[in-house]
């Protein structure tokens, strides 16, 4: 059977490649939307603003006491000083790791993240076995990630139910004193700004 | 209200399954998907937790069986259609069939690095005396509203500690439906693992929620 009617959204593509281009059709169409601005925001997220932003942050705090003071005490102006602002990172919050304090962060409700310093959240980070876990079993999470924890560690979760973004500072790893603030930004993962992973040791 | 999105302590869904250098995107179809989202949302004719409602609304064999993007793209028809911006047919055959009655201008792509920028704040002035202080102990409040909260079940009834008195923010149970920004005092309340999970729960742990005062009583 051929199909009669040239719809051009639907006899070739996937269907949320379907979906999603009849979408962008019409709202085009009626002057809601102009795919330009899309891809500015696209090239934003893909481009401009990502976890490299936080590694900026997290080596400035571990290079200087006085940054990392401002930071615990209004990280939103502390952040904002490097040029990390806006959407998703309006009202930012710091949280340090150390030797008995373990920080992860979450959102159970839905998936908020702080994107002005980590860009857009990873697959996991919005998919129910992350949300639905990391409450409960932290630990458990953990060691998805390749994380082992002493049971005496303290783990300290933090569920963003409302409109506070969390960014962890993870531990300066050993042997770095020498090095300047790109080389320590280097050393800064995403995951270790969420609390799901280390800083990289110096190879 | 109590729908598929209010994950934590929820059992079955198996392991956190981390990729290994993940890209930003995995379709192409996500990238229009999130801009369209930031564009639409942009045009103001709906607030952040009104589209957070939306996508909390989908049905939770839908929501479950969704990906993260896929979610957004059906909440974001629900909301474009709630508000006139298109309707159930043009989504069908994927073209207008009627220009715009919406009197907002599309987002320029030259406006979208100062629109990111700036964000959305949502603090506000306070208007009424602070009810909590740093230490007292709370409880977080047995509500089950119909409509949108930020309360996740798995604190209703338990006690904690304000740590941090946060601000005056927009109250998104209101927001969310049209009645208003109605700003509350937002304070930081640290449940233990014991309280929230009981005698197995993790000696060693402990939880933060962000609350709104109303969703907090004195214990």
């Amino acid at each position: 059977m051929t199909n009669s009617h040239d719809h051009d959204h639907d006899n070739h593509f996937d269907p949320m490649t379907a979906r999603v281009k009849a979408l962008e059709t019409i709202l085009t169409e009626k002057g809601l939307i102009e795919p330009e601005a899309i891809d500015a925001i696209v090239d934003t997220y893909q481009n401009k603003v990502g976890p490299q932003n936080g590694a900026r942050v997290v080596a400035k705090a571990w290079a200087n006491k006085d940054f990392a003071q401002w930071l615990r005490d209004d990280a939103t102006a502390a952040i904002a000083s490097l040029g990390f602002t806006g959407r998703q990172g309006e009202h930012m919050r710091a949280v340090f790791n150390g030797p008995q304090t373990h920080n992860l962060v979450v959102c159970t409700l839905c998936s908020c993240y702080p994107w002005s310093v980590l860009g857009l959240p990873p697959v996991w980070y919005k998919s129910p076995p992350y949300r639905s876990r990391a409450v409960m079993d932290p630990r458990g999470v953990l060691e998805e990630f390749g994380v082992t924890l002493g049971n005496d560690v303290n783990i300290r979760v933090w569920d963003s139910t409302a409109e506070l973004r969390y960014l962890v500072v993870p531990q300066r790893p050993d042997g770095t004193d020498d090095l300047d603030e790109d080389a320590l930004a280097a050393l800064v993962t995403r995951d270790s700004m969420i609390g799901t992973g280390f800083a990289r040791p110096v190879t | 209200m109590n729908g598929p999105h209010d994950l934590g302590g929820r059992m079955g869904f198996g392991p956190v399954l981390p990729e290994a250098d993940e890209p930003v995107f995995h379709a192409e179809w996500e990238k229009r998907a999130l801009g369209a989202t930031l564009c639409c949302g942009a045009l103001g004719l709906w607030n952040i937790d009104e589209s957070r409602h939306a996508r909390e609304c989908l049905h939770p064999a839908d929501y479950y069986s969704s990906s993260y993007y896929e979610i957004w793209t059906k909440a974001l028809e629900v909301l474009l259609v709630r508000h006139g911006c298109v309707t159930g047919e043009e989504l069908e055959t994927g073209h207008a069939k009627r220009p715009s009655t919406i009197d907002r201008p599309a987002l320029k792509a030259q406006a979208v690095p100062e629109t990111l920028a700036r964000g959305g704040p949502c603090d506000r002035p306070a208007s009424e005396p602070v009810q909590f202080a740093v230490g007292d102990r709370v409880r977080v409040r047995n509500l089950n509203p119909q409509g949108h909260t930020r309360i996740p079940c798995y604190a209703k009834g338990k006690v904690g500690a304000v740590e941090e008195v946060a601000g005056v923010y927009v109250f998104p149970d209101d927001n969310a439906h049209g009645r208003g920004e109605n700003p509350q005092w937002l304070y930081r309340v640290v449940l233990t693992g014991r309280e929230l999970w009981g005698e197995d729960g993790d000696p060693n742990l402990t939880v933060s929620i962000d609350a709104w005062e109303s969703y907090l009583e004195r214990a």
